[in-house]
């Protein structure tokens, strides 16, 4: 039994080559039935994102399985093999399942931590299990992998802090006010990255959206999108004085908010703390505004930082990802090899007892001036003897079937004891 | 039996509440939240242990057992564990114990270390003011630990917020408003705890020594204490000095009430000396 993954990612391949690859929905229950069709493929599951293309594959028989995974990959798009092979990683046995851990839990996408791909695994999964192209072991190797998954997510901080720049502006907001619900947003100017950030904060409850802008339509146009209000602009001072947090994205070449006006507006706001996000260049809000109690002073620069520590800080809690993941491939890896060694130990019982039972009946015939009681130590002895030989390589067996340290190759305790295949694969071929 | 009762009941406190502790301060550093609930539950445990301790010592004694030194600093801690688990069971912020656990700990430390028999009340002690003026003044120095946690706490997070680093306290503390708000809370109750309990001590001092009040030094610096609490209320109200100016204010206001019970106790004589 092997398993082998055959891919490419954004980290091998340029997305020239990624497109030409990849998988359309529509296609893969087609390209599923030619995956099964390749040598000595018995299970399959086909992964294709904008960001990788994998196929993986279960599979009996010494053949060389990866190599027939990269032929199915560039055979399914008559894409030159030696061009492809060049952006090819291959995995296999241990390595593949590791690789599909990963990838699973997030530690080899581009953003490290997103929530996007373990729901493509498992749709690719899904697909595959729809196409008939998968069986226990890949059903075996899916449980691990979600399991995986969401422990990596819940015990690591991975997916912890936030790492763009309107979901960084989010999170300290809510370092400042608790609950953003009731929270008014003042919106000054426009732009991608204000209204990106604004939908951030009405989706953690923001409700009150004020708009102001230079071109009083302007303001009125942004505030439908928004269900706020426009604000004239000679009148934003005033109303600054309600808001809880300001974005500003103007392209005014002078700050929009001075100390002296901002000293004012906190002073009339009763002290309340004030959260403003400056994302223009030229800055629009004075810096040394910051100096100000209960007031809070982010811009560009300031948040792209936060999200830089942020993603270091993923980077730190992937090793301990490393971690659960080694434990998840070493259950796997066990759950494979009983897979292995059970039917072997049957088969080993087996043949020792009709060793025994044809040496007996042999023996017994040529003694049969024996009284029964003597008849009965024989049995025990031959039956004494058959165990104790079996005892030591059982055990071992099992030992191995538990995913311990040694690597006792179930192939040579058949090959010595003279154990057909035969008897190997009525014993696995369920399901 | 009842003295045997006592030993157990206070080394199990003893026991317990440092364990708490130590898994407050362990999620510090390893931040699962389960750690912060078992470490709950084992500080209550400490405090059900501590309350039948003075209940087996007021069964002993006979009176309300806040007399000498020993009883008094015991109290204190239980009082500031009472209102621990009050506040963290309200707003569950995990972080609160790590802040505020290791007080009571050190004042149960302390206790340990002090001389614990009974002793009969002195005369001016036999009343029943006893037990309503040291409630009130203890717990109303309980409330104002709160406080000052809250306010230590403020001011790392605000430091954090402002200084546009996020280091592992920023993950950690809450947000400045929750915290603003625990103070605010804690400031408020404790104040009123406090006022009751100088007012409670004016009328059992006249009962006890026919004067309402004598600048006795325990008396003029529990004054003091409570002016500055009653400025930091009077500015929040009008002046709107919330955050970090009241944070600050509630440092200085718990450093009086530290004074106001050991300072005076070791340095200055005092009437209400405890020995």
């Amino acid at each position: 039994m092997q398993i082998a993954v055959v891919g490419l990612s954004h980290k091998t391949a340029p997305v020239e080559v990624r497109e030409k690859v990849a998988f359309p929905e529509s296609d893969q229950p087609a390209a599923l039935q030619r995956l099964l069709a390749c040598p000595g493929v018995t299970e399959g599951m086909i992964m294709s994102t904008c960001n990788r293309v994998e196929v993986y594959a279960v599979g009996e028989g010494g053949g060389d399985l990866g190599g027939n995974l990269a032929g199915f990959l560039a055979g399914s798009h008559a894409f030159p093999t030696d061009v492809l092979r060049r952006h090819l990683y291959l995995h296999t046995g241990e390595e593949a399942v590791r690789h599909l851990m990963k990838v699973s839990s997030s530690l080899d996408s581009m953003v490290l931590g997103e929530a996007q791909i373990l729901g493509q695994v498992k749709e690719a999964f899904e697909r595959a299990q729809g196409a008939g192209a998968t069986g226990r072991i890949l059903n075996e190797l899916m449980k691990k992998t979600y399991s995986a998954a969401k422990t990596v997510r819940t015990d690591t901080g991975i997916a912890r802090s936030a790492v763009s720049i309107s979901s960084s502006a989010v999170e300290l907001a809510r370092k400042i006010f608790n609950d953003l619900a009731g929270k008014t947003v003042m919106i000054i100017g426009a732009g991608e990255m204000s209204e990106l950030a604004v939908r951030h904060l009405i989706a953690q409850g923001a409700t009150e959206i004020m708009v102001a802008n230079r071109t009083f339509e302007r303001a009125v146009e942004l505030a439908k999108t928004f269900n706020g209000s426009a604000i004239a602009w000679e009148e934003l001072a005033h109303h600054l004085v309600m808001s809880d947090i300001v974005i500003s994205s103007t392209g005014a070449p002078h700050f929009i908010l001075t100390v002296e006006m901002m000293r004012q507006v906190i002073h009339q706001r009763k002290h309340r703390p004030m959260f403003l996000i400056d994302i223009a260049v030229p800055r629009d809000i004075d810096p040394k505004i910051n100096d100000l109690d209960n007031v809070y002073l982010y811009d560009i620069d300031d948040l792209e930082s936060v999200v830089e520590a942020n993603l270091k800080e993923r980077q730190k809690e992937a090793e301990k990802a490393e971690a659960i993941i080694q434990r998840e491939v070493g259950a796997f890896t066990a759950w494979i090899n009983s897979l292995q060694v059970v039917p072997a130990i049957v088969a080993l019982r087996r043949r020792g007892e009709e060793i025994r039972d044809a040496e007996l009946a042999k023996a017994l015939q040529r003694l049969g001036h024996l009284s029964s009681k003597d008849q009965e130590a024989v049995r025990a002895l031959a039956s004494g003897i058959v165990n104790k030989l079996l005892h030591g390589p059982v055990t071992a067996l099992k030992r191995e079937a538990r995913g311990g340290e040694t690597t006792l190759n179930v192939e040579l305790v058949r090959e010595l004891f003279g154990l057909a295949a035969d008897s190997r694969s009525e014993e696995t071929s369920d399901d | 039996v009842a003295g045997l009762a006592q030993k157990v009941f206070f080394n199990l406190t003893l026991l317990l509440y440092g364990l708490g502790t130590l898994h407050f301060l362990a999620y510090l550093v390893v931040r699962k939240e389960v750690i912060t609930r078992v470490a709950f539950w084992v500080t209550a445990s400490g405090f059900a242990a501590h309350t039948c301790f003075f209940a087996a010592r007021m069964v002993q004694s006979g009176y309300f057992p806040v007399t000498n030194l020993f009883e008094a600093v015991s109290f204190f801690a239980w009082a500031i564990t009472l209102f621990f688990l009050i506040y963290e069971g309200k707003y569950r912020l995990g972080v609160l114990g790590a802040f505020m656990m290791p007080v009571p700990l050190v004042l149960v430390l302390t206790a340990a270390a002090l001389q614990q028999e009974i002793a009969p009340l002195m005369p001016a002690l036999r009343s029943r003011w006893l037990f309503f003026h040291t409630s009130f003044a203890f717990l109303g120095y309980a409330a104002v630990a709160v406080t000052f946690a809250g306010g230590v706490m403020y001011l790392i997070q605000e430091r954090q917020v402002k200084r546009k680093r996020s280091g592992v306290f920023f993950r950690l503390l809450p947000s400045l408003e929750i915290l603003d708000r625990i103070n605010y809370h804690s400031l408020t109750i404790g104040f009123a705890l406090l006022t009751l309990g100088i007012i409670t001590g004016a009328v059992w001092a006249e009962a006890a020594w026919g004067t309402y009040w004598s600048w006795d030094p325990k008396e003029t610096w529990s004054l003091i204490t409570w002016f500055i609490y009653a400025a930091i209320l009077h500015a929040r109200l009008t002046a709107g000095w919330r955050g970090r100016k009241a944070a600050w204010l509630a440092i200085v206001g718990f450093a009086g009430v530290l004074f106001t019970f050991f300072g005076v106790n070791l340095l200055l004589e005092s009437i209400h000396a405890y020995n």
